[in-house]
Protein backbone atom coordinates (compact mmCIF):
# COMPACT_ATOMS: atom_id res chain seq x y z
CA UNK A 1 0.00 0.00 0.00
CA UNK A 2 2.62 2.44 1.06
CA UNK A 3 4.73 1.66 -2.01
CA UNK A 4 1.77 2.52 -4.20
CA UNK A 5 1.38 5.71 -2.18
CA UNK A 6 4.90 6.73 -3.07
CA UNK A 7 4.28 6.01 -6.74
CA UNK A 8 1.15 8.10 -6.74
CA UNK A 9 2.98 11.01 -5.21
CA UNK A 10 5.78 10.66 -7.72
CA UNK A 11 3.33 10.79 -10.62
CA UNK A 12 1.66 13.79 -8.98
CA UNK A 13 5.08 15.41 -8.66
CA UNK A 14 5.82 14.82 -12.34
CA UNK A 15 2.47 16.37 -13.29
CA UNK A 16 3.13 19.38 -11.09
CA UNK A 17 6.55 19.92 -12.63
CA UNK A 18 5.01 20.46 -16.05
CA UNK A 19 2.85 23.38 -14.85
CA UNK A 20 4.47 26.80 -15.36
CA UNK A 21 5.97 28.15 -12.16
CA UNK A 22 3.74 31.24 -12.01
CA UNK A 23 0.51 29.27 -12.07
CA UNK A 24 1.95 26.80 -9.57
CA UNK A 25 2.61 29.64 -7.13
CA UNK A 26 -0.96 30.88 -7.55
CA UNK A 27 -2.28 27.38 -7.05
CA UNK A 28 -0.36 26.97 -3.80
CA UNK A 29 -2.96 27.06 -1.02
CA UNK A 30 -1.66 27.84 2.46
CA UNK A 31 1.87 27.11 3.70
CA UNK A 32 2.54 23.42 4.07
CA UNK A 33 2.28 22.21 7.63
CA UNK A 34 4.20 19.38 9.22
CA UNK A 35 3.40 18.42 12.79
CA UNK A 36 5.88 16.44 14.88
CA UNK A 37 4.75 14.55 17.96
CA UNK A 38 7.60 14.21 20.48
CA UNK A 39 10.74 16.21 21.28
CA UNK A 40 13.32 13.46 21.75
CA UNK A 41 16.11 12.23 19.47
CA UNK A 42 13.60 11.44 16.71
CA UNK A 43 11.08 14.26 17.07
CA UNK A 44 13.40 17.17 17.79
CA UNK A 45 15.77 16.07 15.00
CA UNK A 46 12.86 15.76 12.56
CA UNK A 47 11.57 19.24 13.46
CA UNK A 48 14.98 20.86 13.05
CA UNK A 49 15.85 19.08 9.82
CA UNK A 50 12.46 19.78 8.26
CA UNK A 51 13.16 23.49 8.73
CA UNK A 52 16.72 23.07 7.42
CA UNK A 53 15.44 21.18 4.38
CA UNK A 54 12.77 23.78 3.50
CA UNK A 55 12.28 26.91 5.59
CA UNK A 56 8.92 27.55 3.89
CA UNK A 57 7.37 24.62 5.77
CA UNK A 58 5.54 25.40 9.02
CA UNK A 59 6.80 22.94 11.61
CA UNK A 60 4.97 22.44 14.89
CA UNK A 61 6.45 20.17 17.56
CA UNK A 62 4.05 18.92 20.22
CA UNK A 63 6.00 18.07 23.36
CA UNK A 64 4.80 18.67 26.94
CA UNK A 65 8.26 19.11 28.46
CA UNK A 66 10.28 22.33 28.32
CA UNK A 67 13.57 20.41 28.13
CA UNK A 68 14.70 16.88 27.33
CA UNK A 69 16.87 14.51 29.35
CA UNK A 70 18.67 11.89 27.31
CA UNK A 71 18.82 8.20 28.09
CA UNK A 72 22.32 8.11 26.54
CA UNK A 73 24.75 9.11 29.32
CA UNK A 74 22.08 8.67 32.04
CA UNK A 75 24.01 5.57 33.17
CA UNK A 76 26.92 7.93 33.98
CA UNK A 77 24.59 9.89 36.26
CA UNK A 78 23.97 6.60 38.08
CA UNK A 79 27.75 6.06 38.26
CA UNK A 80 28.19 9.56 39.69
CA UNK A 81 30.47 11.18 37.09
CA UNK A 82 27.75 13.04 35.16
CA UNK A 83 24.91 15.17 36.49
CA UNK A 84 21.33 15.52 35.32
CA UNK A 85 22.28 18.99 34.05
CA UNK A 86 24.86 17.34 31.76
CA UNK A 87 22.14 15.30 30.03
CA UNK A 88 19.48 18.05 29.86
CA UNK A 89 18.83 19.91 26.60
CA UNK A 90 16.41 22.77 25.96
CA UNK A 91 14.44 23.70 22.87
CA UNK A 92 15.65 27.31 22.61
CA UNK A 93 17.65 26.82 19.40
CA UNK A 94 14.84 24.85 17.78
CA UNK A 95 12.29 27.57 18.39
CA UNK A 96 14.57 30.63 18.20
CA UNK A 97 17.11 29.90 15.50
CA UNK A 98 15.21 27.31 13.49
CA UNK A 99 11.67 28.68 13.75
CA UNK A 100 9.99 25.53 15.03
CA UNK A 101 6.72 26.18 16.87
CA UNK A 102 6.83 24.31 20.17
CA UNK A 103 3.38 23.48 21.51
CA UNK A 104 3.96 22.61 25.16
CA UNK A 105 1.14 20.13 25.48
CA UNK A 106 0.53 16.40 25.27
CA UNK A 107 -0.69 14.99 21.95
CA UNK A 108 -3.91 13.26 22.96
CA UNK A 109 -5.38 11.92 19.71
CA UNK A 110 -4.72 11.74 15.98
CA UNK A 111 -7.48 11.86 13.37
CA UNK A 112 -5.85 10.44 10.20
CA UNK A 113 -8.94 11.16 8.08
CA UNK A 114 -9.26 14.83 9.09
CA UNK A 115 -5.42 15.08 9.30
CA UNK A 116 -5.46 16.73 12.70
CA UNK A 117 -3.83 16.20 16.09
CA UNK A 118 -5.78 17.08 19.22
CA UNK A 119 -3.85 18.00 22.35
CA UNK A 120 -4.73 17.28 25.97
CA UNK A 121 -5.14 21.05 26.41
CA UNK A 122 -7.86 21.11 23.75
CA UNK A 123 -6.02 22.49 20.70
CA UNK A 124 -6.67 20.95 17.28
CA UNK A 125 -3.66 21.22 14.96
CA UNK A 126 -3.95 20.41 11.27
CA UNK A 127 -1.15 18.81 9.26
CA UNK A 128 -0.23 17.95 5.70
CA UNK A 129 2.28 15.40 7.02
CA UNK A 130 2.65 14.07 10.55
CA UNK A 131 5.80 12.66 12.16
CA UNK A 132 5.11 10.54 15.23
CA UNK A 133 8.12 9.95 17.47
CA UNK A 134 6.69 9.13 20.90
CA UNK A 135 9.38 6.76 22.16
CA UNK A 136 8.37 3.97 24.50
CA UNK A 137 5.80 3.31 27.16
CA UNK A 138 6.30 0.67 29.84
CA UNK A 139 3.99 -2.32 29.60
CA UNK A 140 2.79 -1.98 33.17
CA UNK A 141 1.67 -5.32 34.54
CA UNK A 142 3.29 -7.40 31.78
CA UNK A 143 5.70 -8.42 34.51
CA UNK A 144 3.24 -9.35 37.30
CA UNK A 145 3.64 -7.04 40.28
CA UNK A 146 5.40 -4.34 38.31
CA UNK A 147 3.11 -1.39 37.65
CA UNK A 148 3.65 2.36 37.74
CA UNK A 149 3.29 2.46 41.55
CA UNK A 150 5.95 -0.27 41.87
CA UNK A 151 8.38 1.86 39.85
CA UNK A 152 8.44 4.36 42.74
CA UNK A 153 10.06 1.62 44.87
CA UNK A 154 11.85 -0.44 42.20
CA UNK A 155 12.84 2.21 39.62
CA UNK A 156 13.18 1.36 35.93
CA UNK A 157 15.17 4.50 35.07
CA UNK A 158 14.58 3.57 31.41
CA UNK A 159 13.23 7.03 30.64
CA UNK A 160 15.72 9.62 31.84
CA UNK A 161 14.46 12.06 34.46
CA UNK A 162 13.08 11.59 37.99
CA UNK A 163 13.52 7.82 37.65
CA UNK A 164 17.27 8.30 37.04
CA UNK A 165 17.54 10.55 40.10
CA UNK A 166 15.62 8.01 42.21
CA UNK A 167 17.84 5.07 41.25
CA UNK A 168 20.97 7.17 41.87
CA UNK A 169 19.68 8.15 45.33
CA UNK A 170 18.96 4.51 46.18
CA UNK A 171 22.48 3.47 45.11
CA UNK A 172 23.98 6.25 47.24
CA UNK A 173 21.88 5.26 50.28
CA UNK A 174 22.77 1.56 50.00
CA UNK A 175 25.22 0.33 52.67
CA UNK A 176 28.54 -1.22 51.64
CA UNK A 177 28.01 -4.95 51.29
CA UNK A 178 24.58 -4.45 49.74
CA UNK A 179 23.22 -6.23 46.68
CA UNK A 180 21.83 -4.52 43.58
CA UNK A 181 19.42 -6.71 41.62
CA UNK A 182 18.49 -5.88 38.03
CA UNK A 183 15.89 -7.38 35.70
CA UNK A 184 16.45 -7.22 31.92
CA UNK A 185 13.59 -7.85 29.45
CA UNK A 186 13.41 -9.94 26.28
CA UNK A 187 13.72 -8.38 22.81
CA UNK A 188 12.76 -5.91 21.50
CA UNK A 189 13.42 -3.05 23.90
CA UNK A 190 14.98 0.43 23.94
CA UNK A 191 18.80 0.52 23.69
CA UNK A 192 19.99 -3.10 23.36
CA UNK A 193 23.44 -2.48 24.98
CA UNK A 194 21.95 -0.18 27.65
CA UNK A 195 21.36 -2.72 30.43
CA UNK A 196 24.90 -4.03 30.11
CA UNK A 197 26.43 -0.57 30.19
CA UNK A 198 24.30 0.07 33.28
CA UNK A 199 25.62 -3.11 34.96
CA UNK A 200 29.14 -1.81 34.22
CA UNK A 201 28.46 1.69 35.52
CA UNK A 202 26.82 0.47 38.74
CA UNK A 203 29.80 -1.88 39.24
CA UNK A 204 32.16 1.05 38.65
CA UNK A 205 30.40 3.03 41.38
CA UNK A 206 30.32 0.09 43.79
CA UNK A 207 34.00 -0.73 43.22
CA UNK A 208 34.95 2.83 44.05
CA UNK A 209 32.51 3.61 46.86
CA UNK A 210 31.08 0.32 48.20
CA UNK A 211 33.62 -2.39 47.34
CA UNK A 212 32.02 -5.20 49.36
CA UNK A 213 28.78 -4.89 47.36
CA UNK A 214 27.69 -6.79 44.26
CA UNK A 215 25.26 -6.61 41.36
CA UNK A 216 23.12 -9.53 40.18
CA UNK A 217 21.62 -9.07 36.69
CA UNK A 218 18.73 -11.39 35.86
CA UNK A 219 18.28 -11.62 32.10
CA UNK A 220 15.34 -12.90 30.01
CA UNK A 221 17.83 -13.68 27.22
CA UNK A 222 20.89 -15.87 26.69
CA UNK A 223 22.71 -13.43 24.40
CA UNK A 224 23.05 -9.65 24.17
CA UNK A 225 24.58 -6.73 22.32
CA UNK A 226 28.43 -6.43 22.40
CA UNK A 227 28.35 -9.49 24.70
CA UNK A 228 31.94 -10.67 24.28
CA UNK A 229 33.32 -7.17 24.77
CA UNK A 230 31.25 -6.55 27.89
CA UNK A 231 32.06 -9.92 29.46
CA UNK A 232 35.80 -9.58 28.77
CA UNK A 233 35.76 -6.16 30.44
CA UNK A 234 33.66 -7.27 33.40
CA UNK A 235 36.08 -10.10 34.14
CA UNK A 236 39.06 -7.78 33.82
CA UNK A 237 37.67 -4.82 35.78
CA UNK A 238 35.05 -6.09 38.20
CA UNK A 239 35.57 -9.86 38.71
CA UNK A 240 33.00 -11.48 41.04
CA UNK A 241 31.30 -8.15 41.76
CA UNK A 242 29.10 -8.75 38.66
CA UNK A 243 26.91 -11.83 38.40
CA UNK A 244 25.01 -12.07 35.09
CA UNK A 245 22.32 -14.77 35.09
CA UNK A 246 21.09 -15.69 31.59
CA UNK A 247 17.71 -17.20 30.69
CA UNK A 248 19.27 -20.68 30.58
CA UNK A 249 20.31 -20.38 34.24
CA UNK A 250 16.90 -19.24 35.46
CA UNK A 251 17.52 -15.57 34.77
CA UNK A 252 14.00 -14.75 33.59
CA UNK A 253 12.08 -12.72 36.17
CA UNK A 254 8.34 -13.55 36.28
CA UNK A 255 7.18 -11.56 39.31
CA UNK A 256 8.10 -8.42 41.23
CA UNK A 257 7.24 -7.97 44.92
CA UNK A 258 7.88 -4.26 45.59
CA UNK A 259 7.08 -4.45 49.33
CA UNK A 260 9.86 -7.01 49.81
CA UNK A 261 12.25 -5.54 47.21
CA UNK A 262 12.24 -9.00 45.68
CA UNK A 263 12.16 -10.45 42.17
CA UNK A 264 11.03 -14.02 41.55
CA UNK A 265 12.51 -16.07 38.70
CA UNK A 266 10.79 -18.55 36.41
CA UNK A 267 11.75 -21.54 38.59
CA UNK A 268 10.76 -19.84 41.81
CA UNK A 269 14.07 -18.47 43.03
CA UNK A 270 13.65 -15.26 45.06
CA UNK A 271 16.22 -12.49 44.66
CA UNK A 272 16.02 -9.81 47.35
CA UNK A 273 18.01 -6.64 46.66
CA UNK A 274 18.95 -3.60 48.68
CA UNK A 275 18.38 -1.77 45.40
CA UNK A 276 16.22 -3.31 42.68
CA UNK A 277 16.24 -1.94 39.12
CA UNK A 278 13.51 -3.41 36.90
CA UNK A 279 13.79 -2.71 33.16
CA UNK A 280 10.30 -3.82 32.15
CA UNK A 281 8.89 -4.92 28.79
CA UNK A 282 8.02 -1.95 26.57
CA UNK A 283 5.84 -0.84 23.65
CA UNK A 284 5.34 2.16 21.37
CA UNK A 285 4.20 5.36 23.10
CA UNK A 286 0.45 5.61 23.78
CA UNK A 287 -0.39 8.19 21.09
CA UNK A 288 0.85 5.84 18.35
CA UNK A 289 -1.08 2.87 19.73
CA UNK A 290 -4.28 4.87 20.27
CA UNK A 291 -4.09 6.16 16.68
CA UNK A 292 -4.07 2.58 15.41
CA UNK A 293 -0.48 2.84 14.14
CA UNK A 294 0.78 -0.19 16.10
CA UNK A 295 0.52 -3.86 15.16
CA UNK A 296 -2.04 -5.60 17.34
CA UNK A 297 -0.83 -9.18 17.03
CA UNK A 298 2.29 -11.23 16.46
CA UNK A 299 5.80 -10.87 17.90
CA UNK A 300 5.82 -7.14 17.09
CA UNK A 301 2.46 -6.32 18.66
CA UNK A 302 2.58 -2.89 20.26
CA UNK A 303 5.17 -1.52 17.79
CA UNK A 304 4.47 0.40 14.56
CA UNK A 305 5.02 -1.12 11.12
CA UNK A 306 6.43 1.35 8.56
CA UNK A 307 7.56 1.52 4.94
CA UNK A 308 11.34 0.91 5.05
CA UNK A 309 11.92 3.58 2.35
CA UNK A 310 9.99 6.41 3.99
CA UNK A 311 9.00 5.39 7.54
CA UNK A 312 5.44 6.14 6.45
CA UNK A 313 3.03 4.08 8.53
CA UNK A 314 1.68 1.06 6.66
CA UNK A 315 -1.55 1.67 8.59
CA UNK A 316 -2.18 5.37 7.91
CA UNK A 317 -1.33 7.63 4.98
CA UNK A 318 0.82 10.77 5.47
CA UNK A 319 1.88 9.70 8.96
CA UNK A 320 5.53 8.75 9.52
CA UNK A 321 6.48 6.84 12.66
CA UNK A 322 10.16 7.03 13.61
CA UNK A 323 12.43 6.08 16.49
CA UNK A 324 11.88 3.45 19.17
CA UNK A 325 8.14 3.19 18.41
CA UNK A 326 8.72 1.96 14.84
CA UNK A 327 9.56 -1.50 13.55
CA UNK A 328 12.78 -0.62 11.72
CA UNK A 329 14.11 -4.05 10.76
CA UNK A 330 17.79 -4.39 11.62
CA UNK A 331 18.02 -0.90 13.12
CA UNK A 332 18.22 -0.92 16.91
CA UNK A 333 15.97 1.17 19.13
CA UNK A 334 18.56 3.85 19.86
CA UNK A 335 18.55 7.64 20.03
CA UNK A 336 21.20 7.79 17.31
CA UNK A 337 19.13 5.55 15.01
CA UNK A 338 16.04 7.68 15.68
CA UNK A 339 17.87 10.86 14.68
CA UNK A 340 19.28 9.16 11.57
CA UNK A 341 15.74 8.19 10.55
CA UNK A 342 14.54 11.71 11.40
CA UNK A 343 17.13 13.39 9.16
CA UNK A 344 16.23 11.28 6.15
CA UNK A 345 12.47 11.43 6.71
CA UNK A 346 12.62 15.23 7.13
CA UNK A 347 14.29 15.66 3.74
CA UNK A 348 12.01 13.06 2.13
CA UNK A 349 8.89 14.86 3.40
CA UNK A 350 10.22 18.23 2.25
CA UNK A 351 11.00 16.82 -1.20
CA UNK A 352 7.64 15.12 -1.45
CA UNK A 353 5.71 18.25 -0.42
CA UNK A 354 7.63 20.19 -3.07
CA UNK A 355 6.81 17.56 -5.69
CA UNK A 356 10.44 16.49 -5.96
CA UNK A 357 11.78 12.99 -6.59
CA UNK A 358 11.98 10.18 -4.07
CA UNK A 359 15.51 9.04 -3.19
CA UNK A 360 16.82 5.84 -1.63
CA UNK A 361 17.55 6.18 2.07
CA UNK A 362 20.77 5.45 3.91
CA UNK A 363 20.48 5.14 7.67
CA UNK A 364 23.25 4.87 10.25
CA UNK A 365 23.71 3.83 13.83
CA UNK A 366 26.72 4.49 16.04
CA UNK A 367 26.53 3.63 19.72
CA UNK A 368 29.26 3.83 22.33
CA UNK A 369 29.09 2.19 25.74
CA UNK A 370 31.42 2.79 28.66
CA UNK A 371 32.48 -0.16 30.77
CA UNK A 372 34.61 2.22 32.86
CA UNK A 373 35.28 5.96 32.37
CA UNK A 374 38.46 5.12 30.42
CA UNK A 375 37.16 1.96 28.74
CA UNK A 376 34.81 2.45 25.77
CA UNK A 377 33.33 -0.03 23.28
CA UNK A 378 31.12 0.61 20.28
CA UNK A 379 28.77 -0.81 17.70
CA UNK A 380 28.07 0.74 14.31
CA UNK A 381 26.15 -0.09 11.17
CA UNK A 382 25.02 1.40 7.87
CA UNK A 383 21.50 0.41 6.83
CA UNK A 384 19.65 0.25 3.50
CA UNK A 385 15.98 -0.15 2.70
CA UNK A 386 14.70 -3.18 0.80
CA UNK A 387 11.07 -4.01 -0.01
CA UNK A 388 11.32 -6.65 2.74
CA UNK A 389 12.62 -4.29 5.41
CA UNK A 390 15.69 -2.41 6.56
CA UNK A 391 18.93 -4.39 6.51
CA UNK A 392 22.48 -3.72 7.68
CA UNK A 393 25.11 -3.58 4.92
CA UNK A 394 26.96 -6.88 5.02
CA UNK A 395 30.73 -6.75 5.51
CA UNK A 396 30.50 -3.36 7.16
CA UNK A 397 29.80 -2.13 10.67
CA UNK A 398 29.91 -4.37 13.71
CA UNK A 399 31.42 -4.04 17.15
CA UNK A 400 34.87 -2.93 18.37
CA UNK A 401 37.60 -5.54 17.88
CA UNK A 402 37.84 -8.06 20.72
CA UNK A 403 41.65 -8.02 20.79
CA UNK A 404 42.96 -4.79 19.25
CA UNK A 405 46.63 -3.91 19.20
CA UNK A 406 47.45 -1.65 22.18
CA UNK A 407 44.14 -2.63 23.74
CA UNK A 408 44.25 -0.22 26.70
CA UNK A 409 44.91 2.70 24.36
CA UNK A 410 42.16 1.58 21.96
CA UNK A 411 39.56 1.36 24.76
CA UNK A 412 40.65 4.70 26.17
CA UNK A 413 40.38 6.29 22.72
CA UNK A 414 36.86 4.94 22.29
CA UNK A 415 35.94 6.28 25.74
CA UNK A 416 37.04 9.74 24.55
CA UNK A 417 35.07 9.27 21.35
CA UNK A 418 32.00 8.32 23.41
CA UNK A 419 32.13 11.82 24.92
CA UNK A 420 32.62 13.37 21.48
CA UNK A 421 29.80 11.30 20.01
CA UNK A 422 27.39 12.54 22.67
CA UNK A 423 28.50 16.15 22.24
CA UNK A 424 28.03 16.11 18.45
CA UNK A 425 24.84 14.03 18.40
CA UNK A 426 23.09 16.32 20.89
CA UNK A 427 24.50 19.50 19.29
CA UNK A 428 23.04 18.42 15.96
CA UNK A 429 19.57 18.19 17.52
CA UNK A 430 19.31 20.67 20.41
CA UNK A 431 22.48 22.76 20.00
CA UNK A 432 22.63 26.38 18.94
CA UNK B 1 -4.79 4.57 -12.80
CA UNK B 2 -8.22 5.25 -11.36
CA UNK B 3 -9.98 4.43 -14.63
CA UNK B 4 -8.80 0.81 -14.43
CA UNK B 5 -10.78 0.21 -11.24
CA UNK B 6 -13.32 -2.58 -11.45
CA UNK B 7 -11.48 -4.55 -14.13
CA UNK B 8 -10.51 -8.17 -13.63
CA UNK B 9 -8.12 -9.32 -10.94
CA UNK B 10 -5.58 -10.12 -13.67
CA UNK B 11 -5.59 -6.58 -14.99
CA UNK B 12 -5.25 -5.19 -11.48
CA UNK B 13 -2.24 -7.45 -10.95
CA UNK B 14 -0.60 -6.16 -14.15
CA UNK B 15 -1.18 -2.57 -13.08
CA UNK B 16 0.28 -3.28 -9.64
CA UNK B 17 3.34 -4.84 -11.26
CA UNK B 18 3.80 -1.84 -13.54
CA UNK B 19 3.45 0.46 -10.54
CA UNK B 20 6.18 -1.48 -8.72
CA UNK B 21 8.54 -1.20 -11.65
CA UNK B 22 7.72 2.48 -12.01
CA UNK B 23 8.46 3.18 -8.36
CA UNK B 24 11.69 1.17 -8.44
CA UNK B 25 12.83 3.18 -11.45
CA UNK B 26 11.86 6.55 -10.02
CA UNK B 27 13.64 6.17 -6.68
CA UNK B 28 16.92 8.02 -7.17
CA UNK B 29 20.16 6.79 -5.60
CA UNK B 30 21.08 8.47 -2.28
CA UNK B 31 22.02 12.12 -2.77
CA UNK B 32 25.14 13.72 -1.34
CA UNK B 33 23.00 15.30 1.38
CA UNK B 34 21.53 11.94 2.39
CA UNK B 35 24.95 10.29 2.49
CA UNK B 36 26.44 13.19 4.45
CA UNK B 37 23.66 13.03 7.04
CA UNK B 38 25.20 9.74 8.22
CA UNK B 39 28.39 11.63 9.21
CA UNK B 40 27.02 14.51 11.27
CA UNK B 41 25.80 12.52 14.27
CA UNK B 42 29.44 12.02 15.33
CA UNK B 43 31.37 14.65 13.34
CA UNK B 44 28.88 17.42 14.14
CA UNK B 45 26.62 19.68 12.04
CA UNK B 46 28.39 20.47 8.74
CA UNK B 47 31.39 18.55 10.07
CA UNK B 48 31.98 20.91 13.01
CA UNK B 49 32.58 18.45 15.84
CA UNK B 50 31.49 19.40 19.34
CA UNK B 51 34.07 17.17 21.04
CA UNK B 52 36.84 14.59 20.68
CA UNK B 53 35.80 13.23 17.28
CA UNK B 54 37.68 15.05 14.48
CA UNK B 55 35.98 17.86 12.59
CA UNK B 56 35.81 17.18 8.86
CA UNK B 57 34.81 20.54 7.37
CA UNK B 58 37.08 22.66 5.17
CA UNK B 59 38.93 19.75 3.56
CA UNK B 60 39.52 19.07 -0.10
CA UNK B 61 37.51 16.55 -2.05
CA UNK B 62 40.66 14.58 -2.88
CA UNK B 63 41.80 14.34 0.74
CA UNK B 64 38.37 13.30 1.95
CA UNK B 65 37.98 10.63 -0.71
CA UNK B 66 41.49 9.27 -0.13
CA UNK B 67 40.88 9.07 3.63
CA UNK B 68 37.58 7.26 3.23
CA UNK B 69 38.95 4.80 0.67
CA UNK B 70 41.93 4.11 2.95
CA UNK B 71 39.59 3.46 5.88
CA UNK B 72 37.41 1.22 3.72
CA UNK B 73 40.39 -0.84 2.55
CA UNK B 74 42.04 -0.99 5.99
CA UNK B 75 45.06 0.99 4.80
CA UNK B 76 44.55 3.56 7.54
CA UNK B 77 44.05 2.56 11.19
CA UNK B 78 40.90 3.67 12.96
CA UNK B 79 38.67 2.74 15.86
CA UNK B 80 35.40 3.35 13.99
CA UNK B 81 35.80 4.72 10.44
CA UNK B 82 36.93 1.44 8.89
CA UNK B 83 33.63 -0.09 9.98
CA UNK B 84 31.56 2.81 8.58
CA UNK B 85 33.43 3.27 5.29
CA UNK B 86 32.76 -0.34 4.28
CA UNK B 87 29.05 0.49 4.27
CA UNK B 88 29.37 2.59 1.09
CA UNK B 89 30.29 1.89 -2.53
CA UNK B 90 33.34 3.71 -3.96
CA UNK B 91 30.95 5.80 -6.06
CA UNK B 92 29.01 6.81 -2.96
CA UNK B 93 32.24 7.76 -1.18
CA UNK B 94 33.10 9.96 -4.17
CA UNK B 95 29.67 11.63 -3.97
CA UNK B 96 30.17 12.08 -0.24
CA UNK B 97 33.61 13.65 -0.65
CA UNK B 98 32.24 16.05 -3.28
CA UNK B 99 29.29 17.01 -1.06
CA UNK B 100 31.40 17.64 2.05
CA UNK B 101 34.14 19.56 0.23
CA UNK B 102 31.56 21.76 -1.52
CA UNK B 103 29.31 22.55 1.43
CA UNK B 104 31.07 22.07 4.76
CA UNK B 105 33.20 25.18 5.18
Amino acid sequence: MARKGITRRLFAGAALASIPVASMVQAQPARRRVVVVGGGFGGAAAARHLRLADASIDVTMIEPKSEFQTCPFSNYVLAGFKTMADITHGYGALTGRHGVTHVRDMAAAIDPAAKTVRTAGGQTIAYDRLVVSPGIDMRWGALPGYDEAASAVLPHAWQAGPQTTLLRAQLEAMPDGGVVVMSIPGNPFRCPPGPYERISMIAHYLKKSKPRSKIVALDSKDAFSKQGLFQDAWKELYGPMIEWVPLGQDGKVVQAIPGEKTLVSEFGQRHRGDVVNVIPPQMAGRIARDAGLAATEGAMAGWCPVDPFTFESTRAKDIHVIGDASIAGAMPKSGFAASSQAKFVARAIAASLAGGPQEAPVYANTCYSLVAPDYGISVADIFRATPNGIVAVQGAGGVSPRTPKDAAQFRDQEAHYAEGWYASATKEIWGS
Amino acid sequence: MTRFRGTTAGAVFVIAAVACVASAQTIAPPSGATLAATCTGCHGPAGHSAGAIPSIHGRTEADLLQAMLDFKNDRRPATMMNRHAKGFSDEELATLAREIAANWR
